[in-house]
């Protein structure tokens, strides 16, 4: 059973058919691609997966659970993880306390708790500070855990959000242009990171990208969108080389 | 580095820090109390000062660490007044003992308030900003205003209860008013001291500073700095959002009710909106988030206006008060003002040396 099946999903803003019909299968372990022009409706398929918007018609299935029209919340408490295009991050928390945000709900202790100083606060901070320390190092960022979020370079701070996306122990991931604003080095590191990730924590990833070496480097599977319509679907060398999908990025 | 951080975390320095600021105000205050060195005007403020700190303190709860502008801080500290007044002038036969009553009261006023901040936040906290500042001056407003209308008796044959006159109430002529309208509450116990309200408002940073470095001040920070990715997170906005809430009403109703028993009558029209605005204006001015910061602007903003009373500015004192406002709002916030105005005074000094 594929860990994500989306079915016929759509969605209209008005008159506009944002994504038509949307169909995609993703199997567990697998690295999957996003890409389409710019306007195609890949960030809109996003916040259908993660409930921000609720689809017109269609279904999502997250490892055989119907999560369509779940609240956001819910959708993460179920396994769905994301960043965000335009990085959304905490800036006034330290780095660390991103991560910790991010593990809200694996381990708790109630406000009672916190506020009184008892001996769960303790034990549960401690936990939390090892597995984000254990975090922080997968990308790099031990260093500069008591640093303020905002004052991270940006390569850092699209880093910073996918450790806080995966802090939340996803079981799909979701990666809105991981690469975008990064020079050619910072990406090979990125690609790297984003395959240590799926092999090391057990990860399906499923990721937005413009930067088609990225794609083709790492992604086994991916989908086109354009017009909010699938236009091609399948392996990753099989499609870009798709006469249509060139069309569609270069016009004719 | 990586020495010091191990040794002991910033959040807890920060902490620690004014602890021991507080600790100390604390002992010079009994110093100067025992050596008499302290006007009796100023020993009558003591009181209200560490009132109005714990005010800034829990009011930069909801400002500074969700950021969401509140300015029902009077009504909810008018609900706890008006409940441990109440309470405490009930039960003075009760329990005799001002050290078990008082406690109680506290606590009490504290829950009545927090209880209202819910039922008042659940409507509210859909707004934002500007929105939820208007609403929440508007219920401080409604809470004033039925508290001033409200006329509660008891005569043999029990309680009664009226919003319009006395005469309504159908009490027997015997029957002992607690709560004449507008007069207020009269008779209340004097169980606040300087002691107390002290104790009270160190436990109110302990439990402040507790709050937001644990995993629910987190929650509550990672709601101001980002509302959206915190939902992505899995971050339950509006159970932190109430939280916080309840947390700064349950705090201003604590300081409402040593508010009220440190003077014998208690009229609602005192919690009107000047006082929300005051507390307001205690948090932004020592720095929205930073809680030393609110004690410290609440116990200068007060002090201000009284120093000036004695001297030759005297009637005069409420214009100066505005105008230190104004200069010291521009000197926290305005960079080139700041430079300037230290580029003014090395310039002075470097004058001095020649």
């Amino acid at each position: 059973m594929a860990l994500l099946e989306v079915k016929n999903l759509s969605i209209s803003f008005g008159g506009l058919r944002a994504v038509d019909e949307f169909n995609v299968k993703i199997e567990k372990g697998q690295l999957y691609g996003l890409i389409g022009p710019n306007g195609a409706g890949k960030t809109t398929v996003f916040n259908l997966l993660t409930g921000v918007y609720k689809p017109t018609s269609g279904a999502i299935f997250l490892d055989g659970e119907n999560i369509t029209g779940k609240k956001t919340i819910d959708i993460n408490r179920c396994g769905i993880a994301r960043t965000f295009q335009n990085i959304r991050l905490f800036k006034k928390l330290s780095v660390l306390d991103n991560v910790k945000v991010g593990l809200h709900n694996q381990m708790k202790y109630s406000s009672v708790e916190g506020i009184f100083r008892l001996p769960r606060f303790f034990s549960s901070e401690k936990k939390m500070d090892k597995k984000a320390m254990e975090l922080l190092k997968v990308f790099g960022l031990e260093n500069e855990a008591s640093t303020l979020a905002d004052n991270l370079p940006y390569g850092k701070q699209r880093k910073l959000e996918i450790a806080r996306a995966l802090a939340t122990n996803p079981k799909l991931l979701l990666l809105d242009e991981p690469a975008a604003g990064m020079n050619p080095s910072e990406t090979q590191e990125l690609m790297d990171t984003i395959r240590f990730v799926r092999d090391n924590f057990d990860m399906t990833i499923l990721l937005i990208e413009h930067d088609m070496k990225l794609v083709s480097g790492i992604c086994e599977e991916v989908t086109v969108l354009n017009f909010g319509q699938e236009l091609a679907q399948g392996k990753t060398s099989d499609v870009l080389n798709n006469p249509e999908v060139i069309k569609a990025y270069l016009g004719d | 580095m990586k020495k010091s951080s191990k040794s002991i975390k910033p959040n807890t320095k920060k902490s620690l820090i004014t602890y021991i600021m507080l600790v100390v105000a604390f002992v010079i205050v009994q110093i100067m109390l025992a050596a008499g060195e302290m006007s009796y005007m100023m020993q009558d403020l003591l009181v209200p000062l560490c009132v109005y700190a714990i005010l800034a303190v829990s009011l930069n709860l909801t400002v500074g660490i969700l950021g969401e502008l509140s300015l029902g801080q009077a009504g909810f500290m008018c609900i706890g007044a008006y409940s441990g007044s109440l309470f405490s002038n009930l039960m003075e036969t009760a329990i005799p003992e001002a050290m078990i009553r008082f406690p109680i009261a506290l606590l009490l006023g504290g829950i009545c308030a927090a209880i209202f901040g819910i039922l008042i936040g659940i409507p509210v906290l859909r707004l934002r900003g500007d929105y939820l500042a208007i609403v929440t001056l508007a219920f401080g407003e409604i809470i004033k205003n039925i508290c001033a209308s409200i006329y509660l008796g008891r005569d043999a044959n029990g309680f009664h209860i009226s919003l319009k006159s006395v005469t309504d109430m159908n009490m027997a002529a015997d029957g002992e008013m607690l709560i004449n309208g507008a007069l207020g509450i009269n008779g209340t116990p004097k169980d606040s001291n300087f002691i107390i309200a002290f104790i009270i408002l160190f436990i109110t940073v302990v439990v402040s500073y507790n709050f937001v470095y644990s995993r629910t001040g987190r929650a509550v920070m990672s709601i101001r700095d980002n509302r959206i990715a915190a939902e992505s997170v899995g971050i339950n906005i509006t159970k932190y959002k109430l939280i916080t809430f309840a947390l700064t009403a349950f705090l201003a109703g604590v300081a409402g009710v040593i508010y009220s028993h440190n003077f014998s009558t208690l009229q609602a029209s005192k919690f009107d909106y000047n006082m929300s605005i005051l507390v307001l204006v205690f948090v932004v001015l020592g720095g929205i988030g930073s809680i030393p910061g609110s004690i410290i602007a609440a116990i200068a903003l007060t002090l201000i206006p009284e120093l000036l009373r004695d001297t030759i500015v005297g009637d005069y004192r409420m214009l100066f008060y505005a105008i230190i406002l104004i200069s010291m709002m521009l000197f926290s916030s305005n960079k080139t003002f700041k430079d300037k105005l230290f580029g003014l005074v090395s310039k002075k000094k470097k004058g001095e040396v020649k």
